[in-house]
This record gives structure tokens, sequence and C-alpha cells, in this order.
């Protein structure tokens, strides 16, 4: 598989290690009235769609960036990759 | 349908005219008792067990293409009970001695071949970790010896025992393990259930389930709707698909696992070795070839096929602790899809609604547990109650925070 990193090209999966669903981007929030039922949710439950699926990269063999790839999972296809910080500053 | 030597003979005689099919193809009834989704190995256990073992009467299995088209027919036919803790152990035991009887239990030749297997260890700390491994295992009635260098050379001089990087030191032996005919299992069950009256349905996907007021009533299927009185769900790989249909999401991630067959070579290999920490394990199929494989591609796949990296990282272990490996051809090459659980341990368990029934999350350890899983859930479907050996395997156990964790890995499903 090769992945369009954004900043850097299309580049092997092989530099990448994978970490997951990237709702995990979502961390709920940690003050006082931290729910234990949302953070079960977190770390555990995940959607596991057959299909596309939004997911988290690190490109660890690279510039050490994490990337949100878009990818198919009946077909390992990549529809598309974006830096997580960008994401993640949409989510805010 | 039954098979023996004179049947055999006389066949072959009169031109193999007389061999029937081995189960029926009945329509769908439009109401059972149970319905158990999914006719791969474990659901048709469960199925088998419940008509044989709890004497349910209206029980349907329902398959979306055909019997054992799914991980009963993909993996590496390994069955052992050489687990650690005592969620698991004591299943996987209870599983192992199911196996030594279920040729004569179902009368179906199942080619169940105690051949042991070895887990290589390459340092004293690995080797602690496979004494204590070693004596869980004893603890729970099932056997294990720990062998040091001598014995493993002898016993597999083919072994690159002095690999720079891990040297062979030991190894934990299981002589009870060993292998078994994939299909055969899920053909043995499957004749088995039908003989008892179980509806075996095949082309048949479920679509969703009518669910009324927390309770279930029945499922849509490609084939219309059925009602039922309890539904229980053994789809492991699809689990997360599946379940969506009634609203779940599960602590489980399906990824792919891919294996591996050479060409057929003379008798080399006599039983199961693993090498865990190169990522690598082999035996010899009765045919000749040389069955292999290693780690999960690594991130999510419905797709029943790997990548070509992890092919080379399984060439690379084959060839660090067994170079003779260079000289066979592979033959072929394949992957399936397997429930990634959170702890890496399977959930045999009810689920929030009201007569729907889990059980998932095999990760790439369902084969070895087909009996023992479909007598759990069996046995859960029938009496309500867990069984014994699987009482441990509940869903809520994430939220409750007691994971069945056998790695120490935490709550990431690639790790496992």
């Amino acid at each position: 598989m090769l992945i369009p990193h954004p900043l850097l090209g299309l580049r092997d999966a092989q530099e990448f290690t994978y970490l997951g669903d990237a709702s995990l981007l979502n961390r709920p929030d940690t003050g006082t009235d931290a729910d234990p039922e949302a953070f079960f949710a977190y770390t555990h439950l995940r959607d596991n769609p057959a299909g596309v699926h939004r997911e988290l990269w690190f490109h660890e063999q690279g510039d050490r960036s994490w990337l949100v790839v878009t990818r198919n999972t009946l077909t390992h296809e990549i529809l598309g990759a974006e830096l997580a910080s960008d994401v993640k500053r949409g989510l805010a | 349908m039954q098979f023996n030597g004179f049947r055999v003979i006389w066949e072959g005689l009169t031109g193999h005219k007389g061999w029937k099919p081995l189960w029926r193809d009945p329509e769908p009834q439009p109401e059972y008792d149970i319905i158990i989704v999914g006719g791969g190995g474990h659901g048709l256990a469960t199925a088998y067990y419940l008509a044989n073992t709890f004497n349910e009467l209206k029980v349907a299995v329902l398959e979306k293409g055909w019997l054992g088209s799914g991980n009963i027919g993909r993996n590496t036919t390994i069955i052992r009970s050489n687990y650690l803790l005592p969620g698991n152990e004591p299943f996987y035991e209870f599983s192992m001695k199911l196996w030594e009887g279920l040729e004569q239990e179902f009368n179906f030749n199942a080619m169940v071949s105690q051949r042991g297997i070895l887990n290589l260890c390459h340092s004293d700390g690995q080797r602690d970790a496979f004494r204590r491994r070693g004596n869980a295992m004893r603890l729970a009635g099932a056997d294990a010896e720990l062998l040091d260098q001598d014995a493993v050379r002898a016993m597999y001089p083919a072994l690159n025992i002095d690999n720079a990087r891990f040297p062979i030191k030991g190894g934990l032996l299981q002589r009870r393990a060993g292998t078994a005919r994939h299909d055969g299992v899920a053909w043995g069950y499957a004749r088995g259930a039908d003989r008892k009256g179980v509806d075996l349905i095949q082309n048949c996907e479920v679509t969703g389930f009518r669910i009324d007021a927390g309770r279930i009533k029945g499922v849509e299927t490609s084939r219309g709707y059925i009602g039922a009185k309890k539904v229980g769900v053994a789809v492991a790989g699809s689990s997360g698909r599946v379940m969506a249909h009634a609203g779940m999401r599960l602590p489980i991630e399906s990824h792919v696992l891919q294996a591996f067959v050479s060409e057929g070579l003379k008798p080399v290999i006599d039983g199961v070795i693993t090498f865990g920490a190169g990522h690598f394990y082999v035996s010899q199929s009765d045919k000749g070839g040389l069955v292999f494989g290693g780690d999960i591609d690594g991130y999510n796949s419905y797709a029943q096929r790997g990548n070509l990296p992890v092919i080379e990282d399984v060439a690379e272990g084959g060839m660090a602790i067994l170079p003779m490996l260079g000289r066979a051809r592979l033959l072929r090459a394949w992957g399936g899809v397997m429930d990634m659980s959170m702890d890496g341990s399977p959930i045999i368990d009810k689920t929030h609604i009201d007569g729907l029934y889990l059980n998932a999350g095999w990760c790439y350890g369902g084969f070895k547990a087909t009996p023992a899983s479909g007598y759990a859930f069996a046995h859960l479907l029938s009496t309500g109650r867990p069984h014994e050996t699987a009482t441990q395997m509940r869903l809520d156990r994430f939220a409750r925070g007691y994971p069945i964790d056998e790695k120490g890995a935490g709550a990431q499903p690639n790790l496992h």
C-alpha cells in the first residue's frame, strides 16, 4: 500500500505504524466531571466498518507525523490522507 | 451418509453413483426456538451440541455463503491448550479434551493428530515465562514439558539452534497438542447436527434483527423474515458488521491474517514449531506441504488477503530459524479476517438485548477452540448460564476492568 502523505507524496505503508480508528482523536474530557462510560467507549469500542474507514497512521520511519488516512477495508484502496493536526484543528 | 471401507470399494466398482449429500438443504421454517447466525466451525459446533447434548428441538443455522466458507477453511489447523490465564486455560483444555474424543463423538474422520507443539525460547527471561505458563497449564489439567537446548536439537535437528540474534535455548512442549483436518471438523459437526433435525440453511444472509421492547423476535434475512425465541451470533471476522444491525458497537476490530503452504515435501517436521520472537510458526500437512504463518497485517481489513511486506516478514522469520525452508517453493498464500478483541481473548455472552447472544472475538485462535466454543455457547443458549470454563469470557469485562489479557498489551487489538 502507498500512502499519499500530504507533505512528502506517495510513501510505502511499511514506513508507518498503525494505531486505529480516527475517532481516537476525540478523547473525552478528563476534567472532574469525566464520564467513565465515555472513556470505556473511547478505549474499547470501535465502529469497525466494512468499507470506507478513517484511521490513524504514524510516519515512524519518516517525518514522524500523524496522518488520518481514508482507506477502504474491503479492497485496501487508499482514498486520501490528511495531517492529523489539521483534522484535530478542524474538530476544535 | 456413512463412510466405511466396504462402501468405498463398492462405490469404486460401481462408478461412484451412490454417494449422497451429507446433509439436507431445507427451506427455512417461519419460526425456530434457537437460530444460530453463521455456519462456520463455531456455529455448526454450537448447533451440534444444542441438538445432541442439550436436546433442543427447533434449531436452525443461517449461513450467508456455504457451510464452512469462512475461517474454518482458512486456518492452519493447530489445536493446543497452552494458555496462561485462569480465564482462558481451563476453557482451552476443555476444548483439547473434546478434540481427543471428537471423532468417536460425531463418527467422522477429523484427522485429529496429537503430534505436539513446541514453543521456542531464546533467553532466560523467556524460559522463566514458559515455566510459569507450563505450570499454569498443568494446574488446569493440561500437559507441559520444558525442554532444554539438547532436547530441542534432538527433536528437530533442522532448526538453526545457533542463530546469532535468536539462539534457541529450549522450548515449551505440549505433546497432546497437534493438528486436525479443518474442513472435516465443519463437515462432521454439520452432519451430526443435520441428523438431529437442525436446519442448515445456506445462502441466507442475515440483514437485520427484529427487536421489540428490548427482546429479540427474529431475524431479517435475504430469504425473508424468520422468527426466533433466541438468536446466537457466531460470525467471528464479521461480528462488527452483523452486530451493527442490532445497534451494537463491539470491543473488536477486524484484521487480516495470512497463511502459507509450500509444495509437498517428504516428512521433515513431525509436529508444530512456533518461533514467537520471529513471528513464525510451521507444521507439515499429511500431504507434505509445510503450512506456516506469522502475524496479522496490522490494519483493519475485511479483504481476506494481505500485503507483500508481511509475506516477506514471515519468510524472514522462517529462514532465520529453519534455513532449509529457503529451498521449498511457496504453493499458496491466503488471508482470513479475524475478530481482534481488545484483550486478545474471546467473548461468549448474552447481550443487553434479551434473547440475543454473542460468540465473537476469537482473534487468530478460533480453530482450536471450535469444540469448546460450540459446547459453551450451546450451554449458554440452552440453559441461560455460562459454561463453567467460560465464565470470564464476558462482553462487559472491558467496562468492568477485568480483561483477559494474555499478552499484557492493553486495549490495542493489533498487538494481540
